[in-house]
């Protein structure tokens, strides 16, 4: 298991913004990169990796992982189809929309699709409250969602997605090495 | 026309980047304050009457006159861009579209806290924000705004972006710089406040997005200038988000004390309730502050016009009144229950919470499952008084006000749509499953 050069090269880059001794500030962007290079989640040898990279102990990466949404600690599909559940998005249909969802994919919340092509989650609000309801893939919001448009949504995932996308991608390490 | 101090140039073409920003006035302010010292700066923000934007209100120039000056140790400034609050996407908005001015206000605020390294912390799934973030600062680093002697004054300023990952608690400024330090979000225990030991123990100030962006029209026009925006003590203006059942969500600026009736029935904001309903109740500040029923939104309860500032919402206490908050406006028409509503609010506290409180860790969970038993058609009324124990038994004995924000909706609810509780307690029956899925085809 290891980075590629340009990952390595962006975390070596995001360490030098925090003070020298302090370069566990970087662990979140460290995971995040983890996250996009090892198949969309971050297995316990991944997460002993970045321990490794950032010389601090593996109990270190498992306890901040384990606290934030967005690392998924068990294996996902290619697409991670993030619906916003909260008041304002529930307004305005999200409920509705999860379980269109789950109805058009089989599968219920948490669940990754048989072919391994989608997983369903839902996710706390996502400051898009004005546009709801929203979904989340990867770094893309999609906005005033309806049936239509998330059936398109997922047709499209069908049709281009080989790799699986996560929110930080080869396209980000990319630019952040610009 | 409305005042508008943050958003003026949001529609000259180009201005996300640094030439255009530049040529409409952009980064005068950091030419006018690095001429000043410091602590002048800090006297036009207190004369300014600028208050934080994310939610507390709290003066941000006394907040700033709080960082202590005797010890050796660097000193920094942290942007809170974590923005989660339900019903609130304001700082979204403008680090979007003005991601300049956001870093205009950090480095005129940084030099009057005599920072030298600052940091955003940007919730991590506005992972495009951060991009546009990211390529701004690079402008301003190649401008000579950013790095090593500035403008030739010898002062020198770092700034970077820093991702969170998920977790509505890490816009608590406490649980945000353990975040950044690499840690879970959990909240510190305060005292000691940031500004003496905040990131590795050093003094530091965490403001919100819009307030450090606000920083900007302070120091052009100066602070007794900026002064005069407003009413009383709520100065400036306010970025307001708003959503729900209205006819034209979206963020707004509003000079602070806009009648909020103007502000919701105005086609120049919300353009009044959708589909030409009647309005049935408002979250004014976001989902912690307390949920008001029409009446007591538009009219205090002595029978005043209700206005859109600091004061006015928090006219009658928490008996009659609610917040400002975080300008996260949610409208619910006739259609939306209110208790269900209370459900997912109180929900999203309950995923939300750390966990180091036990009022609050169990106390949340205990609420989600007491209104999920009443909207199952198992209440008994006997519920309502444990909601509201319950409640009373979370708020101020938490470390953070997490706590609090859990508690404000169910009491708030409970004191003013009591009988929409004992409605779905005595006649399960009329528990109607509102389907949006009507919309969600239309839409």
């Amino acid at each position: 298991m290891k980075f590629s050069d340009d990952a390595l090269d962006v975390i070596s880059r995001i360490k030098k913004r925090y003070p020298e001794g302090k370069q566990k500030s970087a662990i979140l962007p460290v995971l995040h990169i983890a996250q996009a290079e090892f198949g969309g989640w971050l297995s316990p040898e991944t997460m002993d990796y970045v321990a490794t990279i950032l010389n601090i102990l593996p109990v270190e990466v498992y306890e901040v992982a384990s606290f934030y949404s967005m690392f998924n600690l068990t294996p996902v599909g290619k697409c991670v189809i993030e619906v916003c559940r909260t008041g304002p998005c529930w307004l305005l249909g999200a409920e509705d929309l999860v379980n269109y969802l789950q109805d058009k994919l089989g599968i219920k919340v948490g669940e990754t699709t048989p072919d391994g092509m989608f997983t369903l989650k839902t996710v706390e609000c996502l400051a898009a409250c004005g546009t709801a309801p929203i979904i989340q893939l990867g770094e893309t919001y999609h906005e005033n969602m309806n049936i239509e448009k998330a059936d398109k949504l997922l047709a499209d995932c069908r049709a281009n997605i080989k790799e699986p996308i996560s929110h930080w991608s080869k396209k980000h390490i990319k630019k952040e090495q610009a | 026309m409305s005042k508008k101090v943050l958003l003026n140039n949001i529609s000259v073409p180009g201005i996300q980047g640094y030439d255009v920003y530049r040529a409409n006035g952009g980064y005068a302010s950091v030419e006018k304050a690095l001429k000043m010292t410091p602590d002048a700066i800090i006297e036009e923000v207190k004369k300014s009457g600028l208050r934080g934007r994310g939610g507390a209100g709290f003066p941000t120039g006394m907040k700033w006159s709080f960082i202590d000056k005797k010890t050796s140790n660097p000193h920094y400034l942290v942007c809170n861009a974590d923005e989660s609050e339900p019903g609130t996407f304001k700082d979204r908005y403008l680090m979007e579209k003005l991601p300049h001015l956001l870093i205009e206000g950090m480095i005129v605020s940084s030099f009057a806290l005599d920072a030298h390294t600052s940091y955003i912390y940007i919730r991590g799934e506005l992972l495009y924000v951060y991009h546009i973030l990211e390529k701004a600062i690079a402008e301003a680093y190649k401008a000579g705004w950013l790095g090593k002697n500035i403008m030739g004054t010898g002062y020198d300023l770092d700034l970077y972006v820093h991702p969170g990952a998920g977790a509505y608690i890490c816009g608590e400024e406490t649980g945000l710089i353990e975040s950044l330090e690499g840690k879970r979000g959990n909240p510190r225990m305060k005292p000691p406040f940031p500004a003496i030991q905040g990131l590795w123990m050093c003094p530091t100030v965490v403001n919100n997005v819009e307030t450090l962006a606000a920083v900007v029209p302070v120091m052009n026009m100066g602070g007794e200038e900026y002064a005069k925006i407003g009413v009383g003590k709520s100065t400036g203006t306010k970025l307001i988000s708003a959503c729900g059942h209205i006819n034209k969500p979206g963020v707004y600026e509003i000079e602070l004390g806009l009648p909020v009736e103007e502000f919701l029935n105005s086609d120049e904001y919300c353009g009044g309730v959708k589909n030409g309903r009647k309005l049935k109740a408002v979250v004014a500040g976001g989902s912690s502050v307390p949920i008001l029923p029409a009446e007591l939104f538009l009219k205090t309860a002595k029978g005043e016009p209700r206005l859109m500032s600091y004061e006015s919402l928090a006219d009658g206490g928490f008996a009659t009144g609610t917040m400002l908050g975080s300008g996260g406006f949610i409208v619910m028409d006739e259609t939306a229950s209110v208790v269900k509503n209370l459900w997912n609010f109180t929900r999203f506290y309950h995923h939300e919470s750390c966990g180091q409180c036990s009022p609050c860790r169990e106390g949340t969970g205990w609420m989600e499952k007491v209104l999920h038993k009443i909207l199952d058609g198992h209440g008994k009324m006997s519920d309502i008084d444990l909601l509201w124990d319950v409640q009373s038994k979370i708020e101020g004995r938490t470390i953070c006000p997490l706590g609090d924000a859990a508690a404000w909706p169910v009491a708030s609810a409970i004191r003013h749509f009591r009988k929409d509780f004992e409605e779905y307690i005595q006649n399960p029956q009329s528990i109607k499953e509102v389907s949006y899925l009507a919309d969600l085809v239309e839409a």
